[in-house]
């Protein structure tokens, strides 16, 4: 009787995964990319610094209390370059943007940052792209914000752009 | 007219599938001799008509007829010959008649060559092949018609860039031979099932078949995935894309299969797992192809499709794995046990084998349904990427490694481990020599790429084991086969392990002038130039590329701006060498001057690609082997008849 069951099982284990299909059917899938790290504590990550005389970026920097806003970036990155003046500005607003450069290296971050502006409180350089696997983050540019208790608060997908500076700032302020 | 006359003989196709359907249910019934005979010829012409109806829309395709509702929404006029005729199975419905075109031809090759098989079995066999032939016919027909006709259309709306490649001709139906071609598996374990005939005579008729879609699936993921490579721009051979893992699903299935076979055809043993392994690898494949057509997963390969089709899929598919497995649980226990055998043996090994590709499989397909299954759950939405795979996979794939290199060393039935680590030790020598230099010159390599190379050294001596101390020229074709199969495991995993132990990549920026390295190259950006295609806009980047002292020569990335559809697709410049392979993509040009390269050196990562077709050049030469034993006597068809010839010892 027992093997007769068992014989079975494969005919019952296909039964619910069709039950699981036809529920898939259903509903089918709206293709949003749905952050699921708004909310959760930023996730445990270390950048090394890029340059020598400006500290990178890892979980630790981020529960002292101070919101503030990591930029995942790169220097190869075209859409980054348009976003850098608003950054600038959020930081002549008084917001602290740490940045995460993914994919790149050091000499042609210099570059970059010389040519189209400097808004980088801390850069990490996560070469391997292995901090951005962390966040979740499917590419360049993402900006989170993040509370002083080192909690993901809102993720921004694409370029920052002038619209979303007062929001930024409003939930930094909020975040404290 | 062309395309009615597609229609009409895709109508015929399937009146022709329900006849052998019901012949040969009504000749098992007990009319053998009135009826059997006529089931043979019904599935040939069936072939025929719907290889018809395929030739009818390669017509339309090819003539750019845009009365077709297909050809207006998947063509365009101004594409070039090849991309038109392959357009006709670059959309769905096209697909799906390729996929009932196959099915029919391997139905009409079992009715036409299949000789061995017990008379009644092979009856319930073709009937079963109608059977599932009958319900794709009927999506096609009620749900899916790719002969439909609109009116007042005169240019078509192109066909997605990506598929634009020599790459679109031979990768599905490659991958559909093997898809379609496990049918015939399953057909043979529905037939072995109705007939109570499960035993070394059936397995050594099913084998061939076996063989035959496996080397197709084995081909068409190996292309497919050389396609990704060069044509996605991202570097990478593999992504655990749903589709790639629909594809590697039955493959994993198949490979069990072939070496369970084997084990039903010498020693008659695992005769119910064999069954199960035949109706599982199709219906991996079926599975996979409703995991791509229904929609219900996100992939690169999905065409846009309505869910009231996938419902119809989910359907027919029901029926088909339900029905058979279904069967299987109802008459397997009258199926006796087979033979058994000791712990060390050549069968043992071969069961840890099916084993290991089976908790693969079920961590592949884990994998790939765990977002869907989520969701239906809780609503949430995740993505399994390759971490998850390659951290449990990986192993597993190792672990499978150590096999290949023992199991072809071991004897049937019994064997000692001390004269099987005799017989490998020259394989060991060669897994520490790697070892060694690994350890000398390599010390960041990751563990499991590292173990990786370690474990292609072992594999790839023991491998040539099997031919050791044997007259080369007596040694049987299938022997080569499983030794050139086990050689390619060997060579696509040093590749594999390779690739990502020492690949180097430099994403970067640079302006007309500007030199860049990566790895031992430097490269030079010369200028970039724009070129007209001929249905694209072309943007090329040429380069200056020099390694170490040797003579400078020249790459040309491009980026193709497509109109119809407006899309922009990744040409890499791919250089090859015999150590590896340096691969560049231009990105969109940032102020004019500026251009974004993507630079990777690849050591060996060629040698994937070289593998896989070891392996199915492996399975070919087996399959060519047994064919010749089993089905010709022994000798070639061509080789002169000689009477009283000495029959050559079968191995």
């Amino acid at each position: 009787m027992k093997r007769r069951l068992l014989l079975w099982l494969p005919f019952g284990l296909v039964a619910a995964l069709f039950v699981v299909f036809y529920a898939g059917l259903k509903h089918p899938d709206d293709h949003v990319i749905a952050s699921r790290m708004v909310g959760q504590p930023l996730p445990q990550f270390a950048a090394a610094p890029a340059f020598p005389d400006r500290p990178g970026a890892a979980t630790a920097d981020f529960a002292d209390g101070k919101p503030r806003l990591l930029n995942v970036f790169a220097s190869w990155c075209v859409p980054c370059r348009d976003e850098v003046p608003m950054l600038v500005r959020l930081r002549e607003l008084g917001a602290e943007v740490d940045g995460i450069a993914v994919h790149d290296a050091a000499p042609d971050l210099r570059q970059f940052l010389a040519q189209y502006g400097d808004p980088y409180a801390r850069i990490g350089l996560d070469a391997a792209g292995r901090a951005q696997m962390a966040f979740g983050s499917a590419g360049v540019p993402e900006t989170f914000v993040v509370d002083g208790r080192g909690r993901i608060l809102y993720q921004q997908i694409g370029v920052v752009t002038e619209a979303d500076v007062p929001r930024l700032m409003a939930m930094l302020a909020g975040g404290k | 007219m062309i395309a009615e006359a597609g229609l009409a003989a895709l109508w015929l196709g399937a009146a022709m599938a329900l006849l052998q359907l019901l012949l040969g249910v009504l000749a098992l019934g007990g009319r053998r001799e009135f009826l059997g005979p006529a089931v043979a010829p019904v599935a040939v012409v069936q072939a025929a008509l719907v290889g018809l109806a395929f030739a009818c829309l390669i017509a339309v395709f090819a003539r750019s007829d845009m009365s077709v509702l297909l050809v207006a929404a998947n063509s365009h006029s101004a594409k070039p010959m090849l991309y038109k005729v392959a357009g006709a199975w670059g959309n769905h419905e096209g697909s799906m008649l390729l996929w009932v075109t196959i099915l029919a031809l391997a139905g009409a090759t079992i009715a036409l060559f299949e000789r061995k098989l017990r008379a009644d079995t092979r009856l319930a066999t073709l009937a079963a092949q109608g059977a599932i032939a009958l319900g794709f016919y009927a999506f096609l027909l009620f749900a899916s018609n790719p002969f439909a006709r609109i009116a007042g259309v005169s240019e078509g709306q192109g066909l997605n860039p990506l598929l634009q490649d020599p790459g679109l001709a031979f990768h599905p139906p490659t991958l559909y031979l093997g898809y379609v071609g496990m049918s015939a598996a399953f057909s043979f374990a529905v037939g072995a099932l109705v007939t109570r005939n499960v035993g070394p005579d059936f397995a050594r008729a099913m084998r061939p078949w076996v063989l035959g879609a496996w080397v197709f699936l084995t081909i068409g993921i190996t292309a497919g995935s050389y396609w990704a490579y060069y044509t996605l721009g991202w570097g990478g051979w593999w992504f655990w894309d749903p589709v790639e893992n629909a594809s590697l699903m039955p493959w994993l299935a198949a490979t069990a299969l072939l070496h369970s076979v084997t084990v039903l055809a010498t020693r008659d043993g695992l005769r119910a797992w064999t069954i199960m392994l035949s109706v599982l690898a199709f219906s991996m494949s079926m599975v996979g192809t409703f995991l791509v057509r229904s929609g219900i997963l996100t992939s690169v390969h999905s065409f846009a499709v309505d869910p009231e089709r996938g419902v119809f899929i989910l359907a027919l598919l029901a029926i088909y794995i339900g029905g058979a497995l279904a069967l299987f649980a109802a008459r397997i226990a009258t199926v006796s046990e087979g033979n058994r055998f000791d712990l060390v043996s050549r069968e043992a090994a071969l069961v840890v084998n099916n084993l290991i590709l089976s908790v693969m499989l079920v961590v592949v397909m884990a994998g790939t349904l765990y977002p869907l299954i989520l969701e239906a759950a809780t609503g949430a939405k995740i993505s399994v990427g390759a971490p998850y795979y390659n951290s449990v996979a990986g192993p597993l794939a190792l672990a499978l490694m150590m096999l290949v290199a023992a199991g072809p060393l071991l004897r049937w039935r019994r064997d000692a481990p001390r004269l099987v680590l005799d017989r490998m030790a020259l394989a060991l020598v060669a897994g520490a020599a790697a070892l060694l230099l690994l350890a000398l010159f390599a010390r960041n390599t990751g563990v499991l790429p590292l173990l990786g190379l370690v474990a292609a050294a072992v594999v790839g001596v023991a491998s040539l084991a099997p031919l050791w101390q044997r007259r080369l020229s007596r040694t049987p074709l299938f022997t080569w086969g499983m030794v050139l199969a086990h050689l390619g495991c060997a060579v696509s995993l040093a590749g594999m392990a390779s690739d990502s132990a020492f690949t180097v990549e430099n994403m970067t920026t640079a302006r007309a002038g500007e030199t860049r390295s990566v790895g031992p190259f430097a490269v030079r950006l010369e200028g970039v130039r724009e070129r007209p295609g001929p249905n694209y806009q072309a943007l090329e980047a040429v380069l200056a590329v020099t390694r170490a002292s040797g003579q400078p020569f020249t790459m040309m990335p491009q980026l193709h701006q497509f109109t119809d559809p407006p899309m922009t697709t990744n040409q890499a410049a791919i250089a090859t060498f015999w150590n590896g392979q340096l691969y560049i993509t231009l990105g969109e040009d940032t102020d004019g001057t500026t251009f974004l390269l993507r630079m990777w050196w690849k050591p060996f990562v060629t040698l994937i690609w070289v593998g896989g077709a070891l392996i199915a050049l492996g399975g070919a030469l087996s399959l060519l082997g047994r064919v010749r034993r089993d089905w010709w006597g022994n000798r070639w068809p061509w080789a002169a008849r000689r009477a009283g010839a000495p029959a050559e010892a079968a191995a």
